[in-house]
């Protein structure tokens, strides 16, 4: 049975995640429908003849990728797999919008290169030099969950021995601006009371950069092990909680034995449901957390919330900022996480402590 | 022995054809699929050539009986037909018989819609229906709902290699146990992004395509989809399943050179081929045809030559590149180009590659410029993309 160990960690996000010195008790909850992430200092990660012409999305994932090698003392990955769910949405705008208001005349093709989906992926293997195994996945809220099954099947069928996975998504200010036309972002601007207690539809649209180096050994550094990944497309209402039961005892294990569920919360009251329901039900006795009051919804913001779940388990301790129910827990063993977005693309991952 | 992953149903549309069969007799009666572009108002119009499929998007929601007011994008239509052709030649009756997924691969999405109602979103409720269309996402919801898929659905964008590396996850998915049978290809439209995106890029061609020709000009865009079933040995022998063929062997590696170029000896290529030769435990010299990617840019063909070089040295198989029938289908080509490996392979027949005269000097490869019947057991498959994306393909005989 092979075993895959998450040896490093590196995130850009709306928090300062980049710096070293920041804990949970530093992150702010964020206040309005658009989140931006905190700019790390690009010059120390990527070359300053590079940077200006990167866009958001390419810059973020390699600042976070290049932290999560650092973090495992790995130089070059066996395999690179990106999830992103929109891909690189300001190339695409840019491009786009250019078509269209100069009448497909004057355009230049810097935009075009860049806006395809797998950008991303690409420039960190041009970075490293690395001639391996480079998939990028874009389906929704699932593309960073199935970056982390194949990574799985590289290191079971394959052999690899390390596997860098992450999840990329950037703010598009044209998307921020349709998806606001039909309630999937929140549309005021400001939000009084944090996404928990919002009563409104929509999430709040954030960007984020998560990446986490795979090996098959455990280190000083391990923070977890990635035991198992589900997605799914479809579930039915009374499927959710069935589906997790199955998945729980495909791995042994049965809800009492979960120390901690990390939620996907987004702040949306028409798709929330299917949280508060479990919350309710059968993980009334579990401790539970959520993380997208920090990070903002994007495709691939459940990258965000494994960053979060390898931090707690590593640090053993919850801080209250997370929390969303009062049960206490004296060691973090078994974590389930759980996501989905507006109904669709539901997905487990299972995390353990080592 | 030889074997893989068995494929038990294959469905397509594209330029040369709106089913198998046609595509089969396109290839064969030698009539390519490039012409004027007519679907889409473009100024380029009188500046390139295209491999269109001729249907409106009318016509092909009629085909799929969707309702008047449906928001499919021309990716997802496409999709939906190809894939659901390969359900029925699969002869699948209850698609949750056993644990079915759905991997498609689309580089385009929903940008057609995009692009037609960019502005006009904004002033006309009746035109927001097509903004979640937009995803690469959303074309794979769509087809995975009209085929009753639940499970396993997923899409893959890795620019032109897309569908190679859905045809090969799938695979992967079957092999580890993860999956019993699953749909797996790709779908493109064509798109004023992406016509614009590749004229800017000035590897368009203004005439028919030439691939592997020392005086090629560029290439030509296309648009298409094309699924294949492939299923575990457990469903063939428990349903008694016809194998049209297997898919033996897979590989991905990155070129790592540039964003957009190949590298002058086609390393990312070579390491492909020869990954996926070890994991069909093939030798190069058991390759019988090698259904290249051969776009007929200055780059892709001399650098996909270099690495075949490397790969076969001396020892080239039959070789040709489809793409002068159906034009670049960008993240479906991968597909198409498995449904004509898997036709080559049941008929023995190499199809020709088209418009070639001359032989590029530094390599030397002759492709086979009319169609040869030869006995044909073990077809290579190339498919390279943007992000030095390189995926290598091999289909076996049933």
């Amino acid at each position: 049975m092979s075993k895959y160990f998450i040896n490093g960690i590196g995130c850009v996000s709306a928090q300062k995640t980049t710096d070293t010195a920041t804990g949970f008790q530093d992150f702010e909850e964020l206040t309005t429908n658009l989140v931006s992430v905190q700019k790390p200092n690009y010059r120390e990660y990527i070359q300053p003849s590079m940077i200006r012409r990167m866009s958001i999305g390419v810059k973020m994932g390699a600042v976070a990728s290049s932290i999560a090698l650092k973090d495992a003392l790995l130089e070059t990955p066996e395999a690179i797999i990106t999830g992103s769910g929109m891909g690189c949405l300001q190339d695409s705008e840019k491009f786009l919008r250019n078509i269209i208001d100069n009448d497909e005349q004057f355009l230049t093709p810097t935009a075009f290169i860049q806006s395809t989906h797998n950008t991303v992926g690409a420039q960190i293997a041009l970075g490293l030099g690395c001639k391996a195994y480079n998939v990028t996945y874009v389906h929704d809220a699932t593309s960073f969950e199935t970056s982390m099954i194949d990574a799985m099947m590289m290191m079971m069928d394959d052999g690899e021995k390390n596997v860098l996975i992450g999840g990329v998504d950037e703010i598009g200010k044209f998307t921020f601006e349709t998806q606001k036309l039909i309630g999937h972002v929140k549309n005021e601007d400001t939000l009084a009371n944090g996404i928990l207690l919002s009563e409104s539809k929509g999430a709040v649209y954030g960007e984020g950069a998560q990446f986490f180096v795979l090996e098959n050994k455990k280190t000083n550094n391990s923070y977890a092990k990635l035991i198992d990944v589900a997605i799914y497309n479809e579930l039915s209402e009374g499927g959710l909680t069935k589906k997790i039961e199955t998945f729980l005892t495909k791995n042994s294990l049965s809800v009492s034995e979960i120390d901690l569920v990390v939620l996907g919360i987004n702040g949306d009251v028409e798709y929330d449901e299917h949280y508060k329901k479990l919350q309710n039900l059968i993980f009334k006795n579990t401790a539970q957390v959520y993380y997208k009051h920090f990070s903002g919804e994007y495709n691939t913001a459940s990258a965000f919330g494994v960053w979060t779940a390898c931090k707690l388990i590593k640090e053993q301790t919850i801080p209250q900022s997370l929390k969303l129910n009062t049960v206490e827990v004296t060691s973090i063993k078994n974590v389930l996480l759980y996501n989905q977005y507006r109904g669709k693309n539901h997905s487990f991952v299972l995390l353990k402590s080592c | 022995m030889v074997k893989g992953i068995a494929i038990t149903g294959m469905g397509i549309i594209s330029s040369i054809g709106n089913t198998v069969e046609e595509n089969y007799k396109s290839l064969t009666n030698i009539t390519p699929g490039i012409s004027e572009i007519e679907n889409i108002k473009t100024n380029h119009k009188s500046h390139i050539k295209v491999g269109e499929v001729k249907m409106s998007n009318h016509n092909l929601a009629v085909c799929l009986k969707l309702p008047k007011n449906h928001n499919y994008s021309r990716t997802a239509l496409f999709g939906e037909i190809a894939a659901k052709q390969a359900v029925k030649n699969a002869k699948i009756k209850d698609i949750n018989s056993c644990r079915t997924g759905l991997i498609s691969a689309t580089s385009v999405g929903g940008m057609d819609l995009t692009e037609k109602y960019f502005y006009s979103q904004f002033q006309e409720t009746k035109n927001r229906r097509f903004i979640t269309s937009h995803s690469a996402g959303d074309s794979s919801t769509k087809i995975a709902n009209s085929l009753g898929i639940t499970d396993f659905v997923s899409t893959i964008s890795t620019a032109c290699s897309s569908a190679a590396n859905a045809i090969m996850l799938g695979a992967r998915m079957i092999k580890a146990g993860k999956l019993d049978r699953v749909i797996v290809g790709g779908s493109d439209c064509m798109s004023k992004f992406t016509i614009n995106g590749f004229k800017t890029l000035m590897i368009l061609s203004e005439t028919n395509c030439r691939p592997f020709d020392a005086n090629r000009t560029g290439l030509n865009l296309g648009e298409a989809a094309a699924f294949l079933v492939l299923e575990s040995d457990e469903c063939v022998k428990k349903e008694n399943k016809k194998v049209l063929a297997y898919v033996s062997g897979y590989a991905n590696a990155n070129d790592a050179f540039h964003q957009t170029a190949s590298s002058k000896n086609g390393e990312g290529a070579t390491l492909a081929m020869k990954k996926a030769l070890k994991v069909a435990n093939l030798s190069f010299k058991e390759i019988d045809y090698i259904n290249a990617h051969g776009t007929a840019t200055e780059n892709n063909d001399a650098s996909e030559s270099a690495a075949i070089c490397s790969v076969f040295g001396k020892n080239i198989p039959s070789i040709s590149s489809t793409k002068a029938f159906t034009g670049h289908t960008l993240a479906a080509a991968a597909a198409i180009e498995a449904v004509y490996s898997v036709l080559a392979l049941q008929n023995n027949m190499v199809f020709p590659n088209l418009n070639f005269e001359t032989p590029i000097a530094e390599t030397n490869i002759i492709p086979e410029t009319k169609l040869v019947q030869k006995e044909l057991n073990h077809v290579l498959s190339n498919s390279f993309g943007f992000g030095g994306n390189c995926s290598t393909l091999i289909f076996s005989k049933a």
